[in-house]
């Protein structure tokens, strides 16, 4: 099934960046706290390489975006989160990247790798709205084979229902 | 146990013979007088009148019958490379697994060659029903273990009622010495069948998912077994993760998902070989792998674009045909057991729910009404129930009729996934998941949902899938 994307321009999405500047509580912090986000890397002399994935860690809100229980659709902090990715994939135009879907261990097997699957994509088509080829753009699903965390309870569900970009290098 | 038995390819099974051609007919080699077995007459034999029979349907509690099998004695005392060393330690083995058989599968209550006195050769043919009925015996179960000079073994197997004093039914194998297990398993269920009135289904293998490593990163290999969990082989390494094997009807093949490739596709690995091969190249990643009856064709589920349809393949490759095309997720696939129709699951209403199609595709219909979630629907090989996930808080093991009528659960606990049905329709396995650890194990329950067991694997598993009775 497509998603339906209204598109977007990349001036709106800078807007759209500001606004939701504060990071939502549950999604992992920064990895490096004294680096800005919207800053290349290159400037600072002990930083990541540039176009590297730490670089791209250092760089975006997040690599994950997270879902409700048996849902895939994009939401506005996830976007906030996709338009930091899509910033840092416009300046590094030759950089691929994959989109890892993941499900919580409470939905049988097969159907968790269609609904990774499915995530995986919101989250392409999600970026490809915002003007990254999808050419540069993969999905893996990994259903529930690989959980981050590892408890039986709706908060560990909650983090394992994700999206996490990687950057293929 | 039997960890040590290597690999043997299934395609190297010779079939067991049966009692006319194999049991002992040449006089001068079998033993020829009153002390000995006779040599059995033709056929498995239905010894038509009147015996004890006990009910296996749906409602009826399966009954406890006191059933004696002591250890197989042997003629002579010979050497065998089949567990044991010698033909007679080897009966006491093969009678060990007819007692687990009939016991492990809660229809009758039988007493093992550990807690019975030994029998002579003699009595095989001629049991002494005096001493058994004294001992409130309803069922015996003789036999007999031979070794012959080319290594073979014969096993001889005989039902008896005790009351009536007669003979119920007796075949016999021949079989290599590292298939002894089968002769086993071929003699619990002439046992079973003869008296329950059901199918056989001892005599077959599983293909499961062995799991190991800590609960982030979970080592998955494709493994196989017998079906009372002897004979364990891992297949595949666990470097890539395995998921989802179904055993070819033939048991040659086996079609599953790897990530061998770094992205979920399925193969099929060929057993005798060792070798395997990429079922399709599709645009998607493709999953939840099915064998057609015949073993000719496969279902299997592919996502475009995040919407997943469910296609079928040749086994041997080429063109695919699309089977369903809902917005959303329509995964899995089992046919009724005369091939006209698929059940499969999908999301099309907003959550997964059990459907029935032709198998060209044509007429999808949802027969799942109850309430909550149901998914991984497998068609009964009898074709009266359709067992499924039922997910609604726990995940449970149910049954339903193919018209979606008459749901029951069989099992209840945290998280019960993934039915799999014995060949004669009566049992069904599935994993379960324990909160927390996430370790996983396979169990087994009947109909009844009220004999339920976990089987023994070297390590945690999942996945299982049941294959045919062998031949």
């Amino acid at each position: 099934m497509s998603i339906r994307i209204a598109p977007v321009s990349l001036i709106a999405l800078s807007l759209a960046l500001a606004a939701c500047a504060s990071t939502p509580k549950d999604l992992p912090p920064p990895p490096q706290p004294s680096t800005s986000t919207n800053s290349a890397m290159s400037s600072q002399p002990t930083g990541p390489v540039p176009g590297s994935q730490a670089d791209f860690l250092a760089s975006v809100q997040s690599d994950t975006i997270l879902f409700d229980t048996d849902r895939y659709n994009v939401d506005a902090r996830d976007q906030g989160v996709l338009q930091s990715q899509a910033q840092w994939l416009a300046r590094y135009p030759a950089k691929a990247i994959s989109i890892e879907g993941h499900c919580d261990e409470r939905g049988t097997r097969d159907y968790n790798i269609a609904l990774g699957e499915r995530r995986a994509n919101a989250a392409k088509n999600y970026l490809v709205s915002l003007g990254i080829d999808a050419s540069r753009i993969t999905t893996v699903s990994y259903g529930k084979e690989r959980p981050i965390a590892l408890g039986s309870d709706e908060d560990s569900w909650a983090q394992n229902r994700r999206a996490v970009t990687v950057t293929v290098q | 146990m039997t960890r040590t038995f290597l690999a043997i390819g299934l395609a190297l099974f010779a079939a067991p013979a049966f009692a006319s051609s194999l049991l002992p007919q040449n006089e001068s080699q079998s033993p020829s007088d009153a002390t000995a077995p006779d040599s059995p007459q033709t056929g498995p034999v239905a010894a038509g009148s009147g015996p004890l029979q006990v009910t296996v349907s749906d409602e009826s509690e399966w009954q406890d019958l006191g059933i004696a099998i002591p250890a197989f004695p042997t003629n002579t005392v010979v050497s065998t490379a089949a567990e044991g060393g010698n033909t007679e330690a080897l009966g006491k083995n093969v009678a060990r697994v007819v007692f687990n058989d009939l016991k492990n599968n809660g229809l009758f209550k039988p007493v093992g060659p550990d807690a019975l006195p030994g029998i002579g050769y003699g009595e095989v043919a001629a049991p002494a029903f005096g001493g058994w009925r004294a001992r409130s015996t309803e069922m015996l179960v003789h036999g007999f273990v031979k070794g012959g000079e080319d290594g073979r073994l014969t096993v001889g197997c005989y039902l008896y009622d005790v009351a009536l004093g007669s003979e119920l039914a007796r075949q016999g194998y021949v079989v290599k010495p590292e298939e002894w297990r089968r002769a086993a398993h071929k003699c619990a269920d002439m046992v079973y069948a003869r008296l329950s009135g059901e199918n056989p289904f001892f005599d077959s293998k599983i293909a499961y998912i062995a799991e190991t490593g800590p609960k982030g990163r979970r080592r998955k290999q494709l493994a196989i077994m017998d079906s009372d969990g002897a004979n364990h082989r891992f297949i595949t390494s666990g470097q890539a993760t395995a998921l989802t094997p179904r055993y070819s009807p033939n048991y040659s093949r086996i079609v599953y998902l790897s990530y061998v490739s770094g992205n979920p596709r399925i193969y099929i690995y060929d057993i005798g070989t060792g070798r395997q091969q990429l079922v399709t190249e599709g645009k998607g990643p493709t999953f939840a792998p099915r064998w057609s009856l015949d073993g000719q064709s496969i279902l299997y589920s592919m996502a475009i674009a995040g919407n997943t349809d469910i296609y079928r393949v040749s086994a041997e490759g080429g063109p695919s045909t699309k089977l369903t095309d809902s917005p959303g997720i329509d995964v899995g696939g089992s046919y009724s057991p005369d091939g006209s129709k698929i059940v499969f699951e999908s999301d099309r209403s907003g959550s997964q729910q059990v459907y029935v199609m032709n198998a060209d595709g044509s007429n999808q219909r949802r027969i799942s009404f109850a309430g909550g979630r149901a998914a991984t629907p497998e068609w009964s090989p009898r074709g009266d129930q359709i067992a499924f996930t039922h997910m609604g808080g726990n995940f449970r093991i149910a049954v339903m009729s193919p018209g979606g009528g008459n749901m029951r659960f069989l099992t209840d606990s945290w998280q019960d996934e993934a039915p799999t049905w014995a060949p004669n329709g009566r049992i069904v396995q599935f994993f379960r998941t324990a909160r927390g650890s996430g370790r996983t194990s396979i169990w087994q329950v009947d109909l009844t949902g009220r004999n339920e067991r976990r089987l023994n694997t070297p390590v945690d598993a999942s996945d299982p899938a049941w294959g045919p009775v062998l031949p």
